[in-house]
């Protein structure tokens, strides 16, 4: 007969008896490592896309120009043109209008770029047409449009797409295509008619150019910002692109990092399932040690064991991200709902990089997540582990207080860190460092709630409460995945409720009219013109009009334009019109005027109260005092209040963006509209809106940007419950002799049953009330630390204390539920043969 | 072979208890012997130390010449891997892996595999009567049969000493004389030399030399036909 084979190795002896009774377990923990690698590859490759593409646009837009002359968005006086076309080291100079143009009939706009065709040419090719009729690229009234704008639009040669300028509209006939591969929609005409059809007769927005062979481009650089006027900037190209990316680099790092808490949560739960099944293979490892496995081996041996559960997670993951960004795409677009990358369309395309990181962070998230219990399955000593009922032996490690007391410290000092490179980087830091300090406070803690809880008189319940007394740190291990799924869970809740109420309440702040109209409802080409504003005097029903002007300032070639808002403010304490977050500064004779600079412009520049600064207004410096700080939930690139009057004294611009109405009482805002329609503009060209209707845009936009983070809060809370269930159901196999003892003494299957669903009740309520306290902790650092360094606004805290009780309730309900589920081979026969087992 | 030298431990805790006093053992290669005593006495204790899975308070613990004092972590565990078996009470047989292959482990961990590793499976497993069961599971076996492969475990890799910790404690009188009597075929075949700790009168017989383990210390009580 032929020998059986004896073929071992160490790995299958040591690893074995994980993967054959883990199944379950194992793959739940594979799961929740490819939930998290999915969603922050996801994110990757989303935004590696929108910046690739943004990039690539821009890059393509901006041809072989070495330099671009960019000023203030209202544009610049073209006589600097001259200029720079005749300066030695300028090779060819194009001069480009660009207008931001509102498409007739709809919520868009087209942008428009007015160039000199001869010149672009041979600058910025993509901003020429492929006409068949050469004069066609001089003509007033057409235009070439780029394949994603005739797609969009569905415009073909010989079409017409009609824009809004002022009021009135602009009907330009596409002559053709613009030669250019970019994604982007846009439309080119001559510079002179888009000067003309568009109020911008005389101002040139920007300068294209190339430098002549041979010349230094950076010196050329310096030398030609030192004879620019004031709030006019010469940069290479991609600054432009720079500043825009800068801006959403804190909104797409926060995406990634709350996908890295799914990743984190997901390494708790294979920590959790780790730690119970070491605690399971107690014996077999000390056998192993005392027939002579060393102390590294072991360790190395159960890393790789987790590496496994990882690896086959990251797998998962990258595969389901890559199906998922393509989703993300097409459903929230580049910028996942944020806004910043506009009319960008790209495709998901794979990243080896990327797609090694996020692999690889799967593998490690389950690597660390074992190393805890690996360390302790070495450390515990052989001898004592080969006996039984030697398992709480694991767990006395966690005990001490000192590391997580120390990690508690640490993260709050933390938090008190200012931002590193714009972003809020110590702010994260302090919250794994809450996170993690407090889940290895977690066995005195509950020992200190257990001890609290009266002994019940039901046998099963006191049974219960021993039980969880005497060996409290077999039920921490499955708290760990729920206090901290709980508590990232409490702390979005509590940042988003925040912030949606903050929203809400400086909505109602800032929109105090009755009724708001806009020329035009996208875009920068509409506007009310003097005469316009001057049909609005004496309307029925209305006793006030007030105006306002959009302009944006170029203060800093690295960082997007700050919209400057000329308003018309109260002649008494102006300042009683905007939402300060602080007392206004009371002015003092000899001041410069005042202007009131939003959270994000005095972040971003810093602006003091107080402090005295220049802008540059109609090509001039202007001197002004900052006379306060508000909040500024629109413009996440700054934005200036100066009163209207003295910005048209300054600039000689009249017009206006919008007007805010206040009605008179009885008067209704339908007949009000009809008038307006009436006697200012065409049909179409105005668009109208209450200040609830404003609010309800505003928070459905809000709602939709926040979306991900919803899907995260749901995904940490669904680990949460899944590492409960798992671990607790991990326990009850590991306790089976101990069942088996009660049922031959005499407890029913129910009493069991109601002896689990204590346990599960009491490790669940303990797991949400520090979860919940946690979380508000946490909340703490997300809205006074990482919103505002990442986005330079601040907000007020607010519980919401009625759905956190609900979820709380529900979560309560459920987990128990779940340890009875998990529970019920408990109560089967087979517990009571158990006690008879080997092991 | 095996020398203890005025060996002392104590536990400490809320209840201290001084386990073993000033002990004194030596057993020569080749020598089987029985240390017996009442529960709690410390005859686990000193089985420990003897594998270096503990540390004396005090006095010296030499296996084959070696003081282990003088060993770490990793260098004891190679010794106990070259240079020792361990048959348990509980049997601490792996029960997802076969007969055949719960007795190769030890060869696994020295590295020794293949054609060689295979023979000698084979010829231990013959030795200790489970010839037809290499590739039988634990879970199909009698708590018999689980000590003979728990045995074969412990000499497959011809270790110097074998340490037997109450072998026959799970057993029937019947299984537990076939087990001891193999014990002692086994280690004479080899030539090993044997601790046995037992509370079995029956047991201890089978053993060169009888030892009983008391507060007061280490007394030779052999039978005057086995001394």
């Amino acid at each position: 007969m032929t020998a059986p084979s004896a073929h071992v190795s160490v790995v299958g002896a040591t690893l074995g008896g994980a993967f054959g009774h883990n199944r379950a377990r194992i793959v739940l923990s594979s799961l929740a490592i490819a939930l998290g690698v999915a969603l922050g590859f996801a994110v990757q490759l989303v935004n590696q896309a929108a910046i690739g593409e943004f990039a690539g646009s821009m890059a393509t837009l901006s041809g072989s120009a070495d330099l671009e002359v960019r000023g203030p968005r209202a544009g610049f006086d073209e006589t600097l043109f001259v200029g720079l076309a005749q300066d030695a080291d300028i090779a060819v100079a194009s001069p480009v209008v660009e207008i931001d143009a509102r498409i007739k009939g709809r919520d868009e706009a087209l942008p428009v770029f007015g160039v000199d065709a001869f010149r672009a040419g041979t600058v910025t090719p993509s901003l020429t047409g492929s006409a068949s009729d050469l004069l066609d690229v001089l003509r007033p009234d057409t235009a070439f449009v780029s394949a994603a704008a005739a797609s969009q639009l569905d415009l073909a040669k010989g079409g017409t797409v009609t824009l809004q300028s002022g009021l009135r509209d602009v009907v330009l006939t596409v002559a053709g295509l613009a030669q250019s591969a970019s994604s982007q929609s846009y439309a080119v005409m001559d510079i002179a008619a888009a000067q003309e059809q568009f109020g911008r007769v005389g101002r040139l927005t920007r300068i294209d150019l190339r430098v002549r062979p041979g010349a230094d481009v950076a010196a050329v650089r310096t030398r030609l910002a030192s004879a620019l006027p004031t709030g006019v900037s010469v940069e290479p190209p991609q600054a432009r692109a720079d500043a825009t990316t800068r801006m959403s680099r804190a909104y797409r790092v926060n995406l990634n990092v709350l996908a890295l808490v799914a990743l984190f949560t997901g390494g708790l739960l294979v920590f959790s399932t780790q730690a119970l099944s070491v605690v399971r293979r107690r014996a077999q490892f000390a056998l192993l040690r005392t027939l002579g496995l060393t102390r590294r081996r072991l360790v190395c041996l159960l890393l790789v064991e987790g590496a496994i559960v990882g690896a086959a997670g990251s797998l998962l993951g990258l595969a389901a991200g890559y199906v998922l960004a393509g989703a993300a795409l097409r459903v929230f677009g580049a910028d996942l709902g944020a806004g910043y990358f506009r009319g960008v369309a790209p495709a998901v395309v794979l990243e080896p990089l990327a797609t090694f990181v996020f692999g690889a962070l799967g593998i490690l998230a389950a690597a660390l997540g074992s190393l805890i219990p690996a360390l302790e399955a070495a450390r515990a000593a052989p001898a004592a582990a080969l006996k039984a009922g030697d398992e709480q032996a694991a767990f006395h490690p966690l005990r001490r207080a000192w590391p997580g007391a120390s990690l508690l410290a640490a993260g709050a000092l933390a938090s008190l860190s200012p931002p590193l490179a714009g972003l809020p980087i110590m702010g994260y830091v302090a919250i794994a460092l809450l996170q993690i300090g407090t889940l290895m406070l977690m066995p005195r803690v509950a020992n200190f709630l257990l001890a609290r809880i009266p002994t019940p008189r039901f046998v099963p319940a006191a049974l219960a409460l021993d039980q969880l007394r005497g060996a409290p740190g077999q039920a921490l291990v499955s708290l760990a995945t729920i206090v901290a799924s709980v508590s990232l869970m409490v702390s979005m809740a509590i940042m988003v409720a925040s912030f949606r109420q903050s929203l809400d309440d400086w909505l109602v702040r800032v929109l105090p009219a009755d009724t708001y109209v806009r020329a035009g409802s996208a875009g920068d080409s509409a506007f009310f013109s003097a005469d316009d504003q001057r049909k609005f005097a004496g309307l029925p029903g209305v006793r006030r009009v007030d105006f306002q002007r959009a302009q944006s300032l170029l203060l800093d070639a690295a960082l997007p334009r700050v919209v400057l808002l000329a308003r018309d403010l109260p002649a008494k304490d102006p300042a009683r019109a905007l939402p300060l977050v602080a007392e206004a500064r009371v002015g003092v004779a000899g001041d410069p005027p005042p202007v009131w600079v939003s959270e994000a412009t005095a972040d971003l520049y810093g602006y003091g109260l107080g402090q005295r600064i220049t802008l540059p207004i109609a090509g001039r410096a202007v001197a002004f005092t900052v006379a306060g700080v508000w909040r500024d939930y629109a413009r996440q690139q700054g934005a200036i209040v100066v009163d209207r009057a003295l910005y048209t004294a300054l600039t000689g611009d009249t017009t206006a963006n919008d007007a805010a109405l206040w009605l008179d009482t009885g008067a209704r805002v339908e007949d009000v509209r009809r008038e307006l329609e009436a006697r200012v503009g065409p049909a179409g060209a105005l668009t109208f809106a209450s200040p609830g209707e404003i609010r309800t845009i505003s928070l459905r936009i809000f709602d939709r940007t926040f979306a991900v983070t919803y899907a995260l809060e749901a995904a940490a809370v669904i680990i949460g419950l899944v590492g409960l269930s798992s671990s607790f159901g991990a326990l009850v196999f590991a306790r089976r002799r101990e069942f088996g003892m009660l049922r031959h003494i005499g407890l029913t299957r129910g009493q069991i049953a109601g002896m689990l669903a204590t346990e599960g009740l009491l490790v669940s309520g303990i797991g949400l009330t520090v979860g919940l306290a946690l979380g508000w902790l946490l909340s703490l650092v997300l809205v006074f630390v990482v919103n505002r360094q990442s986005f330079h606004w601040s907000m007020d805290l607010h519980l919401p204390w009625i759905p956190l009780l609900a979820l709380a309730a529900s979560l309560l309900a459920l987990a128990t539920v779940t340890t009875l589920i998990s529970a019920r081979s408990t109560m089967g026969a087979d517990v009571i043969r158990a006690v008879k087992d080997d092991w | 072979m095996l020398s203890l030298r005025d060996v002392s431990k104590s536990f400490t805790g809320p209840r201290p208890l001084a386990v073993l006093r000033g002990l004194t053992l030596n057993v020569g290669p080749g020598e089987f012997v029985a240390v017996m005593g009442e529960s709690g006495v410390g005859k686990s204790t000193l089985l420990n130390l003897i594998a270096g899975l503990d540390r004396p308070d005090s006095g010296n613990v030499a296996v084959d010449g070696t003081d282990l004092a003088t060993l770490d972590d990793d260098a004891l565990t190679r010794l106990r891997r070259e240079r020792m078996g361990f048959v348990f009470q509980a049997f601490h047989v792996l029960p997802y892996l076969s007969v055949a292959q719960n007795v190769a482990l030890p060869l696994a961990l020295l590295d020794i595999r293949g054609p060689e590793a295979d023979a000698r499976v084979a010829a231990m497993l013959d030795a200790v009567g489970m010839g037809s069961r290499g590739a039988s599971m634990p879970r199909e076996l009698s708590g018999g049969e689980l000590q003979r492969v728990a045995i074969g475990r412990a000499l497959i890799h011809r270790p110097a000493l074998v340490l037997a910790d109450e072998p026959t404690g799970n057993l029937d009188a019947d299984s537990a004389a076939g087990v001891i009597d193999l014990l002692r075929r086994q280690l004479k075949a080899q030539g090993a030399t044997g601790v046995l700790v037992t509370h079995s009168h029956a047991a201890a017989a089978a053993a060169d030399r009888v030892l009983t383990l008391a507060a007061d210390g280490l007394r030779d009580t052999s039978l005057p036909a086995t001394r």
